[in-house]
């Protein structure tokens, strides 16, 4: 782990436009794309990354960095138009932004309880999504908000539902000539809120587990709810069914306590050197009972 | 393994060095240009030990590539004083004798200055989350966070 000198031995390449970086990608093996390094370069000391021949180093792509509203409709954003995020916009460059954290509370609050203001100068969302670790604080409210990806290649563009990019720990959707290329946060709707929730040992540790919930309230009815979960399966879990099923209901206590019962009973999480499962199954309830409580007063309602 | 020409302006002076792909800026800094104040601890982003200002912003040394870092204007612990006159975070850590084996100093010195450059009236609350990456395994919090208070204070002409 010391040392002071990476042992791999790769090439360095820093493409100037998006078009290169693709060609890159589609001609080259064992290619990594290094936007903040704070994951990548950790991996590559401490080995636990498989070989590496390129590091591509996208921040001189200066069109990829903004964190910004948007209403350009190819981001995948919906009638209210979408935040904005470019795959080398920074933790802080993003939390800092005054309408990320007017649009978008549970987000900031997610980004600012990682690592600390170092590491997030440096490390973007970016990255935290595109390592796909089950536990990525940045990815938990962002599949409450709905965020869409867009994945680019020389062969063109797709979008896709943050909750469908992840396949395991690790393992994404993107295909080998692919790179992210925007995370478009939709703008929430009126009447709508969202909360984080994270429990660690101490604020900069990796979360034992993790909770984002978005809800649109219609009076004292829920229209839309989305929950999320970190650190309770091989991937960030979208909650789906359960969430979806809380539609059209009236929001109380009780629903709230069903609807923590049902998550418990749902999930499997494993032990790891950061908790064990009984612990996270015990505590998930709670997180989902706190979690719709707050997402449910942000949004405007009463709870009696 | 690629080599680079890069250009580093730190602590005011300007540098033109090649570098290997693999190389740390951090390697570069104490083994290359002799600036030893920026210490290796853990190497992986945990401690804060190796912190550096990129123009305002304290960042891990460890965890930046020099290629990476070329263009950049960086100022270590070494270029924080003018001259004989200690900037107020380290004279503050003098004053409340904030130092104990001292490992952990220039990094906590650095983010401190980076807290203060963004926020001149912060809250402990405010600077204990500031800090959070940085470890002192004396334990020596207590000073450190009352030495940037009072730095802070200084700062403001109070």
């Amino acid at each position: 782990m010391g040392s002071r000198i990476l042992l791999s031995d790769f090439a360095y390449l820093a493409p100037t436009t998006l078009a290169e970086a693709l060609q890159i990608l589609a001609e080259k093996q064992a290619v990594k794309i290094l936007a903040g390094g704070t994951d990548l370069l950790l991996r590559m000391k401490l080995g636990t990354i498989s070989h590496v021949d390129y590091v591509m180093d996208i921040k001189h792509i200066k069109e990829l960095n903004y964190a910004c509203l948007c209403d350009e409709k190819q981001c995948g954003s919906t009638a209210n138009g979408a935040f904005c995020i470019g795959p080398t916009a920074t933790l802080n460059q993003i939390a800092k932004n005054g309408d990320l954290s007017r649009l978008f509370p549970a987000q900031r609050e997610a980004i600012l309880a990682m690592a600390a203001t170092s590491v997030r100068n440096r490390g973007t969302m970016a990255g935290n999504i595109c390592n796909a670790s089950p536990v990525a604080d940045s990815a938990i409210p962002a599949i409450c908000y709905g965020a869409a990806l867009t994945l680019q290649s020389r062969r063109g563009k797709r979008i896709v539902a943050l909750e469908d990019f992840f396949r395991g720990p690790g393992e994404t959707e993107l295909e080998k000539d692919e790179m992210l290329v925007n995370i478009a946060l939709p703008v929430p709707p009126a009447d709508s809120g969202a909360a984080f929730i994270k429990k660690s040992r101490v604020k900069p540790d990796i979360a034992k587990i993790s909770l984002g919930v978005f809800i649109e309230r219609d009076g004292t009815l829920i229209k839309r709810c989305r929950i999320a979960m970190g650190s309770v399966a091989p991937l960030p879990l979208y909650v789906q069914k359960i969430s979806e099923g809380l539609a059209g209901l009236e929001m109380n206590e009780q629903l709230i306590a069903k609807t923590a019962q049902m998550v418990k009973a749902a999930l499997k999480p494993i032990s790891d050197l950061r908790t064990n499962q009984e612990y996270r199954r015990a505590i998930s309830s709670v997180l989902v009972e706190e979690g719709l409580r707050l997402a449910w007063r942000n949004a405007g309602g009463e709870l009696k | 393994m690629s080599k680079h020409l890069i250009h580093l302006t730190v602590n005011g002076k300007e540098h033109e060095l090649t570098v290997a792909s693999n190389e740390l800026l951090l390697n570069v800094l104490r083994d290359r240009l002799y600036l030893t104040g920026s210490k290796y601890g853990c190497g992986v982003g945990d401690c804060g030990a190796c912190s550096i200002l990129h123009g305002d912003e304290s960042v891990l040394s460890c965890l930046v590539l020099a290629v990476e870092a070329d263009g950049w204007d960086i100022t270590t612990v070494e270029g924080l004083a003018d001259g004989d006159q200690l900037n107020p975070v380290q004279q503050a850590f003098l004053d409340n004798s904030a130092v104990q084996c001292g490992f952990c100093v220039p990094g906590m010195v650095i983010t401190s200055t980076a807290l203060l450059r963004e926020n001149d009236d912060p809250s402990e609350a405010e600077i204990k989350d500031y800090l959070r990456g940085n470890y002192c395994r004396c334990t020596g919090y207590v000073a450190m966070i009352k030495s940037v208070m009072d730095a802070a204070a200084k700062m403001r002409g109070e």
